[in-house]
């Protein structure tokens, strides 16, 4: 199954695990899949529209999802996916 | 030329054939200005003093206070209460006196900020939230210097180099900032104390690589950093055709303030809450407890978190759990939400607010300013 690496801003809402089992063919059903897991999780990844949150990344080996074929980028068995936080602490 | 006693100093960096005579007079040559003197900024300005870059511009505006010491390692216990670019002058200059410290303080804003910049060959962006980012990424792109980006939250790092002349900017990335309040700062979030330690070198690193121009800068590349799982992956980065700042037809042509929708910790958005008619003061909140009234105390503050503070009537629901657990309030009761400081406390009371909750009110400054007013056997983190 594909994995996805959640960072730790966001583990708060995935009861603390850091990769989690994501059942799906592409990105998309692997996203869907995760907030159903995790329905917290939700508003931090899609806006009201049900539409992925621009500051969103989702990476698979080492690309952007936005430069492959989106949520439509397939997903195989053991692919990983690297989930991008936008964060701004530095202080 | 450098000088008898450089040439003693160095002599660890002139045996490096990458370095070597030349790279040392490139570093003395070289002028480096760093957003923000706190954990990044801290081991960034002392690495690159201590390297012998000619001149550092350190802009904060802010003063030391007993919670920097944990990962500022710029400042110290002597210079609590002292300007942080005072702190971190005196500092760079015990560590080395032939290097021109230049200091601003004042905020960095888009008024500024050219004039800030003017005469730095790159920019290390050590600031702590999202304007000041986005402000840092846009002069970068307008004045074509490279930005060497460096961003931590609790045990994860983000390293890049940003130069939008030959590679992707900060907003091909991340064209806009998340809304206020969905990012914890480190502030309310907690940061692990070493982990700027480790972010801010490795900026320091990008910084004087790119002034010897020697070996791969991190141009197009972002590492990211968890200090849990002690792993450092590299993802590919793209300059973005259609990027607001340095696409193929740019809408954003100056630069621009972002606080009115991002939310500056303790500036604008901490003044919006204190003037808010859903605050209410420790001192209020006191008296009507004294007064005999009982309103319900709701904590939305982490479980781990009680065991510093707690006020021992309130009930705990983590902001993060809030959503799924209203069932268990009473929205006809008065309703009293508190936090560490009052951030997230507010996001709390917008939540119940927009359930119906229409007797809540948020406790101005949070359990802290509670400890600070009413209790001071509380210990204030």
């Amino acid at each position: 199954m594909p994995m996805l690496k959640i960072p730790t801003p966001l583990r708060t809402y995935t009861n603390g695990q850091n990769e989690i089992v994501v059942h799906g063919t592409n990105v998309g059903e692997a996203m869907q899949n995760l907030v159903v897991q995790f329905p917290s999780l939700k508003p931090h990844l899609y806006n009201s529209e049900g539409n992925l949150r621009p500051f969103v990344n989702l990476f698979l080996r080492a690309d952007n999802i936005k430069n492959l074929q989106g949520l439509a980028t397939p997903l195989a068995e053991n692919d990983i996916l690297l989930l991008i936080p936008s964060i701004a602490g530095g202080d | 030329m450098l000088s008898r006693e450089e040439i003693l100093r160095y002599s660890r960096h002139l045996l490096i054939p990458e370095v070597g005579l030349q790279g040392q007079q490139k570093l003395k040559s070289a002028a480096i200005l760093i957003v923000g003197t706190g954990g990044l900024g801290s081991p960034a300005a002392l690495y690159l003093a201590a390297a012998g870059v000619g001149r550092l511009g350190l802009v904060d505006f802010d003063v030391v206070d007993q919670t920097n010491l944990q990962r500022q390692i710029i400042h110290g216990a002597s210079t609590v209460g002292k300007l942080k670019v005072e702190s971190a002058r005196q500092r760079l200059l015990d560590l080395n006196a032939g290097v021109q410290v230049t200091i601003y303080n004042e905020p960095f804003t888009s008024q500024n900020a050219r004039r800030i910049a003017e005469g730095y060959d790159l920019i290390i962006d050590g600031s702590d939230n999202f304007p000041t980012r986005y402000l840092t990424n846009d002069l970068c792109v307008l004045t074509g210097k490279p930005n060497v980006y460096g961003s931590i939250f609790r045990f994860d790092g983000q390293v890049s180099v940003f130069d939008a002349r030959c590679g992707p900017c900060y907003r091909c990335l991340f064209p806009e900032p998340p809304p206020p309040g969905l990012v914890p700062s480190c502030a309310e979030g907690g940061v692990l104390g070493i982990l700027p330690g480790t972010i801010g070198t490795l900026q320091a690193t990008e910084a004087l690589k790119l002034i010897l121009g020697i070996g791969e800068p991190l141009i197009g590349k972002l590492l990211l950093y968890n200090a849990l799982d002690m792993s450092f992956d590299f993802v590919r980065l793209k300059k973005n055709p259609k990027c607001k700042i340095c696409g193929d037809q740019p809408e954003i042509t100056d630069l621009v303030d972002y606080f009115e929708f991002c939310g500056v910790p303790g500036l604008v958005h901490d003044a919006e809450l204190a003037g808010a008619d859903w605050d209410i003061t420790p001192a209020e909140l006191a008296n009507l407890i004294k007064d005999g009234a009982s309103p319900c105390l709701l904590d939305v503050r982490e479980p781990h978190e009680l065991e510093i503070s707690a006020l021992a009537e309130a009930k705990l629901i983590p902001l993060g759990q809030l959503a799924g657990r209203l069932a268990e309030l009473d929205s006809a009761q008065d309703l009293v939400v508190f936090c560490k400081g009052g951030t997230r406390s507010a996001r709390a009371l917008e939540l119940l607010r927009s359930a119906g909750f229409r007797k809540a009110r948020n406790l101005r400054g949070g359990i802290n300013a509670w400890a600070k007013e009413i209790d001071p056997n509380l210990p204030i983190y």
